[in-house]
């Protein structure tokens, strides 16, 4: 079975800067892979290039055995590719219901079955008791559960997740661990991006760490927590002879 | 919570089908001529506002540039009419239909524009519109059309001795406006709009074409607009660029669902019946000193109520308060 995902030689200038340097990774159907990697290593840049926002300088991405380089971000959604943000965009204005209803519609155009669709979801991620509040009104790990619920209502084959464990309390976050795993067990791949080790690694099947653009090391989590150029990557390279 | 939003849908029905027969019933009791040409033009603000609130409360795209459909519903009726002969209802549905065209022409470069960009860009090309009609002589340049009077006539739309229909079609038009929101609102495209007002590059993210969202509210709120200056047209029996095409209109437009609830159901509707008439008693009672002082109650009006309540004056209605409403 070929894999779900999979980028070829991508590259990624912003004028002189270059944020992806011939970047290959490959995401099998049904895993959970973690992209991770110190700040300024290209996490966000390859993850926009995956989702669509912009397409990348240079090589090629393919999604579900097609070449999806320069397809629009609206388009790959109807592909089978979700996303969460970073800095969440829930829609302000919205309740909860009604923003998991607009990635609902994407496979439901009967607004009665995108409604139960978005209930269904609402359950799936726990927050059906907010449903009728305001997105403004959430606190800060609703925001990012509401965020991963608008991107589950699509029906994603890929579930693409930018930090969201990330700054949040040790307790939400193992809410948050619980949530990817039960997202996986429901047979969708995800890619997630963190730069908090500790948590990702237990989490995921399989690391891909960047470095200044380019991929540094991939592997099982164990391994890759132990290569000296990772923890020369983190900690800088005193650290990487001392272990 | 799915029984409390259906029930809420059907309440809306049923308010706006109780206050359209009321109104469908005041012509009985209000004889007075100047008053009925209040009711008049208050429903047809607040239909025009309505139809604005599409594209600009809905779709988030503000134009202040409305006035230019206004002007093209008038002159297409009145052009072909006068020189084709065709009657106004058939104008009035081509008015439609080429404002919708315009809009979406337009809003295939502008709608590349954020914020007060695109604001400006409507502003402008709704004057380089208006200059356009005051030079353009085949159809009256400067000095406009005089629509012939050929007795009264629901055919040709014209009535002289009685404001009435005027009043039927204008509330019809009103209750129309009102429809299509209520009944986008709960579809695709309403909840595509929200989307994209409130934050494009995620709606992108969920699968919302946004390009393809702006330009179906765009070609929606034009059309009606311009069934709305082709009444206006008959109504008046005459048109030059400035009646019907002037930045006031684009600004009437605009107020009264500003003033009531930008996006919101009811807030066209409210406002217009707050805003209108009290533009036409400001205007009678106290403008005849020269042009200034209703303007400046009225402008001080609207301020208090922006600095008051900025989520417009629906917001005095709903019953849950932020937390717990859905719109």
């Amino acid at each position: 079975m070929s894999a779900l995902l999979e980028t070829r030689g991508v590259w990624q200038r912003f004028g002189g800067l270059i944020a992806n340097s011939d970047v290959s990774i490959s995401v099998g159907r049904g895993e959970i892979v973690g992209l991770i990697g110190p700040n300024g290593a290209g996490k966000s840049t390859l993850f926009n290039l995956i989702a669509g926002v912009l397409p990348p300088t240079q090589g090629s991405i393919w999604f579900d055995g097609e070449n999806v380089t320069h397809m629009p971000a609206a388009e790959r959604c109807q592909r089978g590719v979700g996303r969460t943000f970073q800095v969440v965009k829930s829609f302000e204005t919205m309740t909860v219901i009604d923003n998991v209803i607009v990635g609902a519609l994407v496979r439901n155009t009967v607004m009665r079955e995108a409604r139960r669709k978005a209930h269904e979801v609402l359950e799936f991620t726990g927050l059906a008791a907010r449903a009728d509040v305001l997105a403004s009104d959430l606190v800060p790990a609703e925001k990012r559960r509401l965020e991963v619920a608008r991107a589950l209502a699509t029906e994603p084959k890929l579930l693409l997740l930018d930090e969201v464990l990330t700054g949040l309390t040790p307790t939400e976050a193992q809410t948050g661990v619980a949530l990817v795993r039960k997202v996986r067990d429901a047979g969708i791949t995800v890619l997630m991006v963190e730069h908090v080790m500790e948590i990702v690694m237990p989490l995921v099947d399989r690391a891909i760490v960047l470095d200044l653009g380019k991929v540094l090391v991939e592997g099982k989590p164990a391994d890759v927590v132990r290569d000296p150029k990772v923890i020369s990557a983190y900690l800088g390279d005193r650290h990487a002879q001392r272990a | 919570m799915d029984k409390n939003f259906a029930a809420r849908r059907r309440r809306d029905l049923v308010i706006a089908a109780v206050l359209a027969g009321l109104a469908a019933l005041a012509p009985l009791f209000i004889k007075d001529v100047y008053v009925q040409n209040i009711l008049i033009l208050t429903l047809m603000y607040a239909a025009l506002s309505q139809s604005w609130n599409i594209l600009s409360g809905y779709c988030g795209q503000i134009s202040l540039g409305h006035a230019l459909y206004f002007g093209i519903g008038a002159y297409t009726t009145e052009l072909l009419f006068t020189k084709f002969g065709v009657l106004p209802w058939f104008g009035m549905l081509g008015g439609g239909v080429i404002a919708a065209v315009i809009a979406m022409g337009l809003g295939y470069p502008f709608f590349r524009l954020r914020g007060h960009y695109f604001v400006i860009a409507t502003i402008v090309i709704a004057e380089i519109g208006l200059l356009l009609f005051q030079n353009w002589e085949w159809a009256g340049a400067a000095m406009g059309i005089t629509i012939p009077i050929r007795g009264d006539s629901w055919l040709k739309f014209q009535f002289l001795r009685t404001k009435l229909p005027y009043f039927y079609f204008a509330l019809a038009l009103c209750c129309l406006a009102w429809f299509v929101t209520w009944w986008l609102e709960d579809s695709k495209w309403g909840f595509w709009w929200r989307a994209v007002k409130d934050n494009p590059e995620a709606a992108e993210s969920l699968g919302v074409v946004v390009f393809n969202s702006k330009m179906g509210a765009a070609a929606v709120s034009a059309f009606l607009v311009a069934i709305g200056g082709a009444f206006y047209a008959q109504f008046l029996a005459y048109i030059d660029p400035e009646s019907v095409m002037g930045f006031q209109f684009s600004l009437l437009m605009a107020l009264p669902a500003v003033l009531g609830g930008i996006g919101t159901l009811w807030g066209p509707v409210l406002g217009a019946a707050i805003l209108i008439p009290m533009t036409e008693l400001t205007r009678s009672y106290i403008g005849g000193s020269g042009r200034g002082v209703d303007l400046i109650v009225y402008g001080a009006l609207i301020v208090a109520i922006s600095l008051a309540l900025p989520r417009g004056l629906v917001s005095l209605f709903s019953r849950a308060k932020p937390k717990g409403a859905t719109r």
